[in-house]
């Protein structure tokens, strides 16, 4: 069933890069980076998509599938309108995501105030 | 002596650091991140699902999946229960798009302080940032391999 | 001559201290040395704004229960010796404005309370004021902002990393006889044993502490016993054993007389606090109100107060350079 296909390809990819954030000294801003550089080499070569069909959310949520709808876009708008694709594709593709961190985020920053750790 | 000049004096002192600093247990941290990320990706494909079971196709299914987990996610920042979730779950919440998403929120709260403009406005992408850079930047380059690769393609 | 060996002061003219005052936030209260802090704040804001601005009320606060405590008049100090771990030291600027007092602001990180106590007292012992204020705080949410992360943002910390202490610590100093001098220090110079490791702060300053530590003990030709406590600021559980390990190198055992205030500020088991307290409100808050209460009563005779400072910023830490670590070692003596 594709629940338990989400569950243990999204759980395996945290528990795999839980080893980077235990056993080096990369920070989670370094790691996030490299899982969206990783999703869109993976798109690129033809590998994620595979994937996705797979698992579903367990390979669409994690940051590297924000990566793979960014080569996505790309390839996309290259196919469309040639060079011009290369800029016009990235920013397209990702925009509900990118969109709504900052609307949500503005939002409840409106509402919210700054509280202290426990 | 104040200062370890020499490299290899630093090195040592490092090696010795390691071996006296107790660390988390990995096992049980990634058994947590293991259960944290999958029950999210578990979540996420239940939007996805509902999203086409009401007929969406796949590309607008990902986008509501997309939405409503950032919208989850900026709100437990607000409650400030996403850093409870990430304390317990490391990568397991690092890594899901709900990650993303606590790291845009968070400043965006924290720097109200400092004013609409020179506090959220200019601190919002403190930590996502690099992210959406090299994200943008990432998929840019392998789009331009591709481009080559097609041009030399065609002219064969 | 006071100054004595090469890097100490022991002081010819009499430096007492007249009281202390400390100002602690919930988490500190709630710790094992609760019961001993002037007063405990429940609310982190302090009513204020922002947490810059909270600091800067406990500062306030501090400064004011310790003229209370010392029983002088604020317009008594001559000076004022304060510094925080905020950018340009902004919690202490504003925090004193309102005392209308002579002010030297400090930067020694988390070993504050130690270069403010030894500039103090330098300043009374030299003639130069009869009644001085040492002075300084730390708050863990504009702590957290400043060097590591906005507090809603998630994330799991190593075992070696600290919890900014929320508080602050004030003393009066003066030529006024009490029953605690302070009757020497010695300075410390800032070392560097290359580590890069900012959540590890221990590891980072335990080199400083026991460069200074060890430094006192030659320079007063003195052996760890004649001490009844050498007490640091916070080295934390991970940098304890590291200056065990550092200054039995050197051949000396202070593992009798050592106590951290990062390690006594909190419970590990059951606050989560890792490695221990830190800031420069942990080591001046346990000062005014568990240490000067010890060596007031007596129980203490002699210590060797020893806070240490981690000297880096976010930028020098992006850059790529190391941790390196400072203390400021003062000697406490009671008043027979």
């Amino acid at each position: 069933m594709d629940y338990i296909n989400a569950f243990w390809v999204g759980g395996l990819i945290c528990a795999l890069v839980q080893i980077l954030l235990d056993r080096t000294k990369m920070m989670p801003g370094r790691i996030m980076v490299m899982l969206v550089c990783l999703g869109s080499f993976l798109g690129a070569i033809g590998v994620y998509d595979p994937l996705i069909e797979f698992a579903g959310a367990g390979a669409s949520v994690p940051l590297m599938g924000f990566g793979n709808v960014l080569w996505k876009g790309v390839k996309e708008a290259i196919g469309k309108e040639g060079f011009m694709g290369l800029f016009m594709g990235g920013l397209t593709s990702s925009a509900v995501g990118i969109s709504a961190a900052l609307i949500f985020g503005y939002m409840i920053s409106v509402i919210f105030q700054p509280k202290m750790k426990s | 002596m104040a200062n370890l000049n020499s490299e290899e004096q630093k090195k040592q002192y490092e090696e010795y650091v390691k071996q006296v600093t107790p660390v988390h247990s990995l096992p049980v941290n990634m058994a947590k991140a293991f259960l944290v990320g999958g029950l999210i990706c578990v979540f996420g494909q239940w939007i996805l699902n509902t999203a086409k079971s009401h007929g969406m196709n796949q590309e607008m299914a990902g986008a509501w999946c997309s939405l409503t987990l950032v919208f989850l996610s900026a709100l437990l920042t607000g409650l400030n229960i996403y850093p409870k979730i990430t304390k317990f779950g490391g990568a397991g919440a690092l890594v899901p798009i709900t990650g993303f998403a606590n790291s845009v929120a968070a400043p965006a709260v924290e720097y109200k302080k400092e004013g609409q403009v020179f506090g959220i406005g200019a601190k919002i992408f403190t930590i996502a940032g690099p992210v959406i850079l090299y994200g943008i930047f990432s998929s840019w380059v392998l789009g331009l391999i591709y481009l080559i690769f097609q041009w030399w393609g065609g002219g064969f | 001559m006071p100054a004595i060996g090469k890097q100490s002061i022991e002081f010819q003219n009499d430096v007492f201290i007249l009281g202390g005052g400390a100002i602690v936030g919930k988490k500190e209260g709630d710790g094992p040395l609760g019961n001993c802090f002037d007063r405990i704040e429940e609310d982190p804001m302090m009513g204020m704004n922002s947490w810059e601005e909270a600091e800067s009320a406990l500062q306030q606060k501090a400064a004011a229960l310790a003229i209370q405590k010392a029983s002088v008049l604020k317009d008594q100090i001559r000076m004022i010796f304060a510094g925080d771990l905020l950018a340009q030291s902004i919690a202490s600027s504003f925090g004193i404005v309102s005392l209308e007092r002579p002010v030297y602001g400090l930067f020694g990180a988390c070993s504050t309370m130690g270069e403010a106590l030894s500039l103090g007292s330098m300043a009374v012992a030299g003639g130069y004021g009869d009644i001085v204020m040492a002075l300084t705080s730390s708050h863990f949410a504009s702590a957290e902002k400043e060097f590591r992360n906005p507090l809603e943002y998630g994330s799991q910390r190593p075992l070696s990393a600290s919890w900014t202490v929320t508080g602050s610590g004030a003393c009066v100093l003066g030529t006024r006889s009490s029953k605690v001098k302070i009757t020497g220090l010695t300075t410390g110079k800032i070392t560097d044993y290359g580590l890069k490791d900012f959540q590890n702060m221990g590891a980072c300053m335990a080199p400083a502490a026991c460069d200074t530590i060890a430094a006192n003990l030659k320079d007063f030709m003195r052996e760890p016993s004649w001490y009844d406590k050498i007490i640091t600021g916070d080295l934390g559980y991970v940098g304890q054993r590291i200056l065990f390990d550092l200054l039995k190198d050197q051949g000396q055992d202070i593992t009798e007389q050592h106590l951290d205030c990062g390690i006594m500020i909190f419970d590990q088991e059951t606050q989560d606090t890792h490695a221990g307290g830190s800031g420069c409100g942990c080591a001046a808050s346990v000062f005014a109100s568990y240490i000067l209460p010890q060596v007031e009563s007596g129980t203490w005779k002699k210590v060797l107060f020893v806070p240490t400072g981690a000297l880096m910023s976010k930028t020098s830490f992006y850059e790529g350079q190391s941790v390196p670590g400072i203390a400021q070692a003062v000697v406490i003596e009671y008043v027979e």
